[in-house]
C-alpha cells in the first residue's frame, strides 16, 4: 500500500520494461474485443494502413498504463482519470519502457488524496504515448479510496 | 498532427445538427464477466490482487470488480451474431463521420477516460455517444481529413455513471503517391 504522505511531487516511478511480440499485440487486441485487422493482420497493417507491422491497440495501451500505475500504488490506488495521446505506434520487436513522474499531489474538498502522474511509453528514444493520470491514494492507514461513492468521488 | 478541433459555419448543416446530440444508446451485448477480466490482466501481466484474489476484493472493493480501463471492452460488439446483417461497429459516430466525409482511413490521437462507480461482474451496462466537435479540413503527415471529438458515456443497470470516455479521432484520405 502506498500512502499519499509517502510520496512527493517530482518523484519518479520505477520503470517497467516489456518486450513486445506479435502475441502481445494479438492477445491485447483480443482481450479488448478489438477485431480490427491492423492489430492481427500483417498485410492489412502494412499495405492498407501503411504501418511497419501490426501494432498495439488503444484499449490495451490503457490496460498497460493501469498495470504500470497500480503496480506502484498497490490495490488501494484507484484511478480517477487518464488522458493519453498516441504519437507513434508500438510494434512487435519493440521494447516498451514505461516511465512516470509525479507532477503534483493534493487533497480535494472531500478529503480524497490525489496524485497526478505523467507517464511516457517509450521505445528507444521514441515517445509513443504520453499519459496524464490522476490516481487516488489513501491518506492514512484507515482510508480506502474505493469506499468513496457519489459526491465523495470527484475524479 | 494538430488535434485542436473547432466547430463553425464551415461544417455541413447535417453534421452541425449532431453536435451534443445523444446518439446510439445501446445495451451491452453481454454482462460483465470475469473471463475477460482475467484475459485482460494476462495480456498486460497485471497481478493486482483486486482482480485475482477474492479475499482482497471483498476487503477493498466489497467484491470483485473489473479493471477500470476495461470500460470500452463491454461495448465492443461480437464479431458475428446470428441474424446480424453486416458488421456492427463500435464507436458508430466515428464510422458515421468517416462515411459522411468520405474519409477511408482514421486514427485515434487522444483518449481521455474518467472513472466513476466500479464495474462489477454481472453488471449490464448501457452506453450512448455524443459528437462534441468536428474540425475544418486539415492536412497532416497521414493525409488530409478532419479531427473530431466523441464522448461515450457508460452507466450500469442502476443508472449509475461508471465512466465517460472522450476520443479524438482523425479521419483522412492518404495522399496519392
Amino acid at each position: 500500500m502506498r500512502l499519499l504522505s509517502e510520496i512527493r511531487a517530482g518523484e519518479a516511478l520505477p520503470e517497467l520494461r516489456h518486450d513486445v511480440t506479435p502475441t502481445t499485440v494479438v492477445l491485447g487486441a483480443l482481450a479488448a474485443r478489438d477485431w480490427r485487422p491492423m492489430h492481427h493482420d500483417y498485410r492489412f497493417a502494412t499495405e492498407r494502413n501503411g504501418t511497419q507491422d501490426i501494432f498495439l491497440n488503444t484499449p490495451n495501451q490503457a490496460a498497460w498504463f493501469e498495470r504500470y500505475l497500480t503496480d506502484w500504488s498497490g490495490p488501494l490506488g484507484r484511478l480517477g482519470r487518464m488522458k493519453f495521446r498516441m504519437a507513434g505506434s508500438v510494434f512487435p520487436g519493440d521494447e516498451m519502457v514505461f516511465a512516470g513522474n509525479i507532477s503534483s499531489i493534493d487533497t480535494d474538498a472531500t478529503g480524497c488524496g490525489w496524485a497526478e502522474i505523467d507517464v511516457q511509453l517509450r521505445v528507444g528514444d521514441r515517445v509513443c504515448t504520453t499519459c496524464e493520470a490522476r490516481i487516488a491514494l489513501p491518506i492514512d492507514d484507515n482510508d480506502n479510496p474505493w469506499a468513496r461513492r457519489g459526491e465523495q468521488w470527484r475524479p | 498532427m494538430n488535434p485542436t478541433p473547432t466547430t463553425g459555419d464551415e461544417l455541413p448543416a447535417d453534421v452541425r445538427d449532431l453536435i451534443d446530440v445523444t446518439q446510439h444508446e445501446e445495451l451491452g451485448e453481454f454482462p460483465v464477466e470475469r473471463g475477460y477480466v482475467f484475459t485482460s490482466c494476462a495480456s498486460v501481466e497485471n497481478g493486482n490482487p483486486l482482480f485475482w484474489d477474492d479475499a482482497v476484493a471483498a476487503e477493498v472493493t466489497d467484491g470483485p470488480i473489473a479493471p477500470p480501463t476495461m470500460l470500452s471492452v463491454w461495448f465492443r460488439p461480437h464479431h458475428w451474431a446470428p441474424g446480424r446483417a453486416g458488421e456492427k461497429l463500435p464507436l458508430q459516430v466515428h464510422f458515421d463521420l468517416k462515411a459522411r466525409f468520405d474519409l477511408p482511413e482514421a486514427v485515434m490521437s487522444d483518449n481521455t477516460i474518467v472513472f466513476y462507480e466500479p464495474v462489477r461482474p454481472g453488471d449490464v451496462l448501457t452506453t450512448c455517444q455524443r459528437l462534441r466537435s468536428v474540425s475544418a479540413p486539415k492536412t497532416t503527415k497521414l493525409g488530409t481529413g478532419r479531427f473530431w471529438v466523441i464522448d461515450v458515456e457508460y452507466r450500469n443497470q442502476r443508472g449509475e455513471l461508471v465512466g465517460v470516455e472522450s476520443y479524438t479521432g482523425f479521419g483522412y484520405r492518404r495522399e496519392a503517391s
